[in-house]
Formats: C-alpha cells, sequence, structure tokens
C-alpha cells in the first residue's frame, strides 16, 4: 500500500526502504523523538521528505492530488483538535471536510456508543475532558470511513481500560471493514496485542520489531 | 452663510498655549514626555505648512501628472506604513499581496467614486481627487493594517487546528477559513462602528471642515454619507483582496503549511 525508497526528512529520520501492507494493522513503537509523527506526517503529506520517494497504491505521493490523498488516508494528531460547535458538528467535520454527505443520526449515535462517549450529541464539544475528546476525534474519523487510518498515539489520553477497549473497536472496525490502520504507540503491549506487524524507530531510522 | 474667519500668524501662535500648558503639567508632575511632545508638535506645524504649500501649487497648476505622482506617493506611503506596522515580519509574497490589494481595491473605489459618484471634471481635478484618494487611501491603510496583523497571529494561534482540518482532507481554503474570516472581521469592524457614531458621537472630520467654511451644512452631510460608504467599500475591497490571497502565502502547492 505504502512504499518508502531512501527517504530523509531533516535529521529526524531517514528510511532506506519501507513497505507497509495494505489490510494490516501496523504499529509505530519508538522513544519519543525518534520520528514516529514525522513519518505518519509523511504519509498524509502533510510534509514531504526532503529527498527519496513515497508512493501509495504505486502512485508517487508527489503525482497524488494531496487533497484527495487525505480524503482516503485521514490522519488523528496526537494532541486531539476540537472545533467550534457541538459534539454533533464535531463529528461531521470531517465528512464536511472531506465533500462527504452527513451522516444520519443514528450513525452519530452509533459513532459516540463506539467511542464510549455518553454524552448528548448538542453538547458543546469545548466541555469535555481530554480524554472524551480524543475519543471525539476518534469517533469522528471513523465516521468518514477512509481506507487508511492513521493514529498517532490514539490513546494518550485515555486510562489503560478505555486505552484497550477503543484501540479494539479500531482493530475490530478495521478487520472488518479491511481498512488498513497505522498507528503510533509508545507502548509496546499495545503493539503486541494488537499489532499484526511492528515497526521500530529508533535513532532516525526504521526497523522490522520481531517480538 | 459667510465664508470661514481667516487666521492671522498671531492667532494661530495663541493656540499654542494648549501645548504650553500640557508643557508645564508634564515639568510639575515630572513625567519624560517634554521631548516628544515638542518634537511632534513641531513635526505637526511644519508638516501641515508644507502639505498647506503644495496644495496651493497643485490645486494651481492643474496638471495631471501632479495629481498622479501624489496618488503614488499616497499609495506607496501606505503600502511601506503597513509593512512597518505589522507586529511580526512579512514573508516577501505577503508584502506583495498587500501592495497589489491596496493598489487594487483602493484605485477601483477611487476611480468609481470620483467618476460615478461626485462626477468630478477634469478627471484629474486635485481640489477632489487629492483629498478624496487621502481618506480612502487612510481607511483602508488601517484596515489592512489590522487584517495583517489577525492574519499573521490567527495562522500562528490556530496552526494545530488549521492542521487537523488539513489531516481531514480539508482544502486549505476551508482549513484557513475560520482564520480568514475573522481577520477580514476585525479589519473591517472600526470602519462599521464609525457609521454608528457618525453625527452623534462625533462630527467628521471633513464634514466639520466643510461646514466651518460655510458650506451648507446639508451638502457637507451630503458629501459626507457619500465619503463614508466610499470608505466603507475601499476598505471591504482591500481588506478581502488581502486576506483571499494572503492566506494562500501560507500553504505551498502540495496544500501543506509551509514551515517558516
Amino acid at each position: 500500500m505504502f512504499s518508502i525508497e531512501q527517504i530523509t526528512y531533516k535529521n529526524i529520520i531517514s528510511v532506506s526502504k519501507l513497505t507497509i501492507h495494505e489490510k494490516e494493522i501496523t504499529c509505530i513503537v519508538g522513544e519519543s523523538g525518534s520520528g514516529k509523527t514525522t513519518l505518519l506526517r509523511m504519509l498524509n503529506h502533510l510534509i514531504s521528505p526532503d529527498q527519496g520517494r513515497i508512493t501509495f497504491q504505486n502512485q508517487d505521493l508527489m503525482d497524488i492530488d494531496p487533497i484527495e490523498l487525505r480524503r482516503k488516508v485521514v490522519m488523528l494528531p496526537q494532541t486531539p483538535v476540537i472545533f467550534q460547535g457541538t459534539l454533533r458538528d464535531n463529528l461531521e467535520i470531517g465528512l464536511r471536510f472531506s465533500d462527504k454527505s452527513s451522516p444520519s443520526e443514528k450513525e452519530l449515535a452509533e459513532t459516540l456508543k463506539r467511542v464510549k462517549l455518553q454524552k448528548d450529541l448538542d453538547e458543546n464539544a469545548q466541555n469535555l475532558s481530554g480524554g472524551e475528546k480524543q475519543r471525539l476525534a476518534l469517533g469522528r474519523i471513523l465516521l468518514m470511513e477512509p481506507e487508511v487510518l492513521l493514529l498517532d498515539e490514539p490513546s494518550s489520553a485515555l486510562d489503560d481500560e478505555t486505552e484497550s477497549l477503543i484501540i479494539q473497536t479500531f482493530v475490530d472496525y478495521a478487520k472488518e471493514h479491511s481498512k488498513t490502520l497505522i498507528m503510533v504507540t509508545h507502548s509496546k503491549a499495545l503493539a503486541k496485542n494488537f499489532a499484526d506487524r511492528i515497526l521500530q524507530v529508533r535513532g532516525g531510522e526504521v526497523h522490522e520489531w520481531n517480538h | 452663510m459667510n465664508g470661514i474667519i481667516d487666521l492671522s500668524i498671531l492667532q494661530v501662535l495663541s493656540a499654542y498655549i494648549f501645548i504650553a500648558v500640557l508643557m508645564i503639567i508634564l515639568r510639575v508632575r515630572g513625567i519624560a514626555r517634554e521631548k516628544e511632545v515638542l518634537i511632534s508638535s513641531i513635526r505637526m506645524t511644519l508638516q501641515l505648512i508644507l502639505v498647506g504649500y503644495v496644495l496651493v501649487y497643485l490645486f494651481e497648476s492643474m496638471n495631471p501628472f501632479l495629481t498622479l505622482l501624489v496618488l503614488l506617493v499616497m499609495e506607496s506611503f501606505a503600502i511601506y506604513n503597513i509593512i512597518q506596522r505589522s507586529k511580526s515580519p512579512l514573508s516577501k509574497e505577503l508584502k506583495n499581496i498587500v501592495a497589489l490589494s491596496m493598489v487594487l481595491g483602493t484605485l477601483t473605489s477611487l476611480l468609481f467614486f470620483l467618476f460615478v459618484v461626485i462626477q468630478i471634471s477634469p478627471w484629474y481635478d486635485p481640489q477632489y481627487f487629492i483629498p478624496i484618494a487621502g481618506m480612502l487611501i487612510g481607511n483602508s491603510m488601517t484596515g489592512i493594517s489590522l487584517g495583517v496583523n489577525r492574519l499573521l497571529d490567527g495562522m500562528k494561534d490556530q496552526k494545530t487546528l488549521v492542521e487537523a482540518a488539513l489531516m481531514l482532507g480539508a482544502t486549505p481554503k476551508e482549513a484557513a477559513k475560520e482564520v480568514v474570516d475573522s481577520a477580514f472581521d476585525s479589519a473591517i469592524l472600526p470602519t462599521i462602528n464609525a457609521m454608528v457614531g457618525m453625527g452623534i458621537v462625533f462630527l467628521p472630520g471633513m464634514m466639520t471642515g466643510q461646514i466651518l467654511s460655510g458650506v451648507s451644512p446639508v451638502t457637507a452631510i451630503a458629501y459626507q454619507i457619500a465619503i463614508m460608504l466610499g470608505i466603507v467599500g475601499s476598505v471591504s475591497l482591500t481588506v478581502i483582496l488581502f486576506v483571499q490571497l494572503g492566506y494562500k502565502s501560507f500553504f505551498n502547492d502540495r496544500a501543506q503549511l509551509k514551515t517558516d
């Protein structure tokens, strides 16, 4: 699905060769500051490598319309971003940004349930706690049903119990709908539990991690 | 209506009593502002005397090239001033956008105002051309200045929000919409407030001047209404041009936020 060849970005990360497979759960582990997020941002085309090539479905990222790409390869930042308005507005905004039709009430309610948020859809989203905001942001991209989900530390603001529940939801979802899931995490235990394949970023380079 | 009372030099000098009073207050209270007050009142006096003679010369010579030259000087000064007044340094691209929006926005409204609203003849009549150009350019300058600061601040403070929108597949236009709208809003707000207070909270300078010089208040008001609308038009046009072109300078052609 993604194929990376000889890329470098500033002096943060360099990858000689890496393939990320379709319909797999790939976890990226490594210490903070090792360049995990940078790698994820390159896959979402928020930044481009200084040299080298990244392809998505055998097409060079530089030849793909960046907006179209991001609508297929959606990224969730580490710090959840909440837009102005209610929970409903925040769930719908991803679909609005990507020019898709609005979800039904039923879909919205189901999404809240899936991310374990027992809140009213018309509540102001700014009043949520950190963990609740993260779950709302996760719900937002679940609704978008993208081909690839890039999650940057999706559980950093969640307690352990909610963490595995939420990650399980995403893993189940990806398996069920044949989606590709790429997840940055600091927790090797989490990676071991859920990943089909684990990549370790260390010293600015990426290696397969066999557990 | 009577003409205006001519002021003799002695009468004008007597008005400097106000500055003397201010200087005494500063001295007594020990506030170290005497130098600035002195310099600024001298500057004000010299600049106005100079501009007075320049205007007399321009009005008498009735030369289209001179009128255009004045316009050029005003535009350049305004653009320079906007760039100088910006709180954080502007990229070269953004400076060009400031210049382009100022010139396009003010010229369009100026031409419309002079030739459709007032219908001056000859087209370069400095008595109308210069003061009206001054008012439109001056107000648009203030508007864009506000817009520049709000756009820069907004793109900096809301960076994560803008980027999060991009991550979800938004176009740069949608991603920056909130920042752009708020920059536009804050840039035109003072002009809109000026309309609300006009005639009650304050009598605008142009109208006061015309009334003092013996023009019927009704005519003066007609002019004031027209110029106020012209200012609104010029400010909104320059500011919308600026924010619409300006936000794009923060993104590259791969719809990525530029770093630095």
